[in-house]
């Protein structure tokens, strides 16, 4: 069975308008990309859609109260929620680096959760 | 009085990069003044990825793409005072500025470089009818609440405006748990980004009515609701197309004014368009030696050209606390033609100019199929074919001096979208 999906492309805030051709659910063809990181998006994209995941997680005895992390990969977009609701029962302890994984394995993705800040001890 | 050769307002992503380019331009005394206790301005609270790709050619978080520029900074040595407000700059280029550990002192600065961002408008300037409850936030405020201070600021919301923060907000309080009923939008188009209406909204099927406003807010205390309407091409709501929303917070996404106080009453001419300064190709103000880039200078959508602009501005103040540079040649007006709202910089000295500029400009309506030109005396210097333009997403055309010096009666310069036949 053949079928065409229209996407716009988020990766980058070009923002192209891609059109992918797909047979048996399989991709054949990605047009409307302008670059490299389009194509590669569209097939990912109508077969196992993926995203980073950032969000906060408190910090006992820090100088502020959260942190900012992020996923170090793509995590697939059906368990986002699931991922920033496993991240809720997660606390960090102060000081805090940059890069730091917080989390090895995020809600069994394989995917490790890091900070993307510092956050000091609190003085 | 303390003298410094150069003066940054602000350590945001203009300030810092603006900072590293002088320094690497050759000038040894610097100083930063951020009001904040911390370096790195709003990118602080923008959690979210999708900086850097143009800079740093991968993808960051806000906090990640600040701390690169801290890095440089702290690396290079350069002074910056936090905590530290700069109250006044007048036009003899002395800075006024006050913190806690310092109380208030003077800065007589040789050159200055304006980079106090933007603020977000607020509810008073909408004209929204209804009560004043506690439930209305700027996307920005509640951005600040949820990601730095670890407070949730409500449960069932309805965003109005769909700039960028509003779009980002919409997915953050959505990940956090609140249940985000739709997102309103008075014009026609999207002021966010389109990849932003693709991973906020349709991600979590949160919806997008366009040519809607809310006409009315409920709720003493706490908002308890609000009431959206269709809006005409007048931008007038039409009756019979309310629509009423159970809500207990209202976030406003409804666009970004540049913070020229500082810059507008040290008599900096402002632009009527972007409400930024207005600068020349070096981002020059009227007043010698004062330089903006940034979001005081105009409301980018994308940091990484923030930082290139701020760069450019390091470079020209350089040059001009070199002595280079002067002033007195001939300066060409650049006009915003057919389908263009502005253009940074307002005007250029084909003499002083790098070999080429980059021009930004916004456009006045979502077109398809154009081109972009820049003309001089009716004779097309640039030609640039678009597929899609939309006043959400910055524009950009580059002059080339080569080009300019071949027209010595050029009068103005003209940038224009010509629409397809």
């Amino acid at each position: 069975m053949r079928e065409s999906r229209e996407l716009i492309c988020i990766g980058c805030p070009m923002g192209c308008q891609l059109r992918v051709q797909l047979e048996d659910g399989a991709v054949t063809s990605v047009e409307g990309n302008t670059c490299k990181r389009g194509d590669t998006y569209a097939r990912r994209e109508v077969v196992n859609p993926t995203r980073i995941l950032t969000t906060t997680l408190p910090v006992r005895g820090g100088c502020r109260p959260t942190v900012a992390v992020k996923t170090a990969g793509e995590v697939p977009k059906t368990l986002l929620l699931d991922c920033v609701r496993a991240v809720r029962s997660l606390t960090v302890i102060a000081p805090v680096r940059a890069g730091e994984v917080v989390c090895e394995d995020l809600c069994g993705t394989g995917i490790a959760l890091i900070a993307v800040r510092d956050v000091e001890e609190k003085k | 009085m303390e003298r410094c050769d150069l003066v940054i307002t602000g350590g945001g992503p203009a300030g810092l990069a603006a900072a590293v380019s002088a320094w690497e331009a050759g000038v040894r005394d610097i100083v930063v003044l951020e009001r904040d206790q911390e370096l790195g301005g709003i990118l602080n609270q923008c959690i979210h990825s999708g900086f850097g790709l143009h800079t740093f050619q991968e993808e960051l978080t806000g906090p990640e793409y600040a701390g690169r520029y801290v890095e440089k900074v702290r690396r290079l040595g350069i002074p910056c005072l936090l905590d530290t407000m700069v109250l006044e700059l007048s036009p003899e280029k002395v800075v006024t500025a006050m913190s806690r550990e310092r109380g208030l002192f003077q800065i007589q600065a040789g050159a200055v470089i304006l980079a106090m961002g933007c603020r977000e408008r607020a509810r008073g300037a909408l004209r929204i009818p209804g009560f004043r409850p506690a439930g209305i936030y700027s996307a920005g405020t509640a951005q600040r609440l949820v990601n730095m201070e670890g407070f949730l600021p409500g449960r069932e919301v309805v965003v109005l405006g769909s700039g960028d923060i509003g779009l980002i907000m919409a997915r953050r309080m959505t990940l956090e748990g609140a249940k985000v009923h739709v997102v309103a939008e008075l014009l026609p188009y999207s002021g966010g980004l389109k990849r932003n209406i693709v991973q906020c909204l349709d991600d979590f099927g949160i919806p997008l009515k366009l040519s809607h406003t809310v006409i009315d807010i409920q709720g003493r205390e706490r908002v308890e609701g609000v009431t959206l309407a269709e809006v005409d091409a007048n931008l007038r709501p039409i009756p019979g197309t309310e629509e009423h929303y159970r809500c207990d917070t209202l976030l406003l996404s409804c666009g970004l004014i540049p913070e020229n106080e500082l810059s507008r009453a040290a008599g900096v001419a402002l632009h009527p368009t972007t409400a930024g300064p207005l600068v020349d190709e070096s981002l020059e103000t009227n007043l010698p030696g004062v330089f903006a880039c940034g979001n005081v200078l105009h409301v980018h959508d994308l940091v990484d050209f923030v930082s290139e602009e701020a760069a450019a501005a390091g470079r020209s103040a350089a040059r001009f606390l070199s002595g280079g540079g002067a002033r007195g040649h001939r300066t060409i007006p650049l006009r915003a033609g057919k389908g263009v709202r502005y253009t940074v910089p307002a005007a250029v000295d084909p003499v002083r100019m790098d070999e080429e500029i980059v021009v930004r400009f916004r456009v006045a309506g979502v077109y398809q199929d154009v081109s972009v030109v820049a003309s001089c005396g009716g004779e097309p210097l640039v030609r640039k074919k678009r597929m899609i333009v939309s006043p959400g997403e910055m524009e950009e055309v580059r002059l080339k001096r080569a080009d300019l010096l071949a027209q010595p009666d050029a009068e103005e310069i003209t940038v224009a979208l010509e629409m397809k036949a």
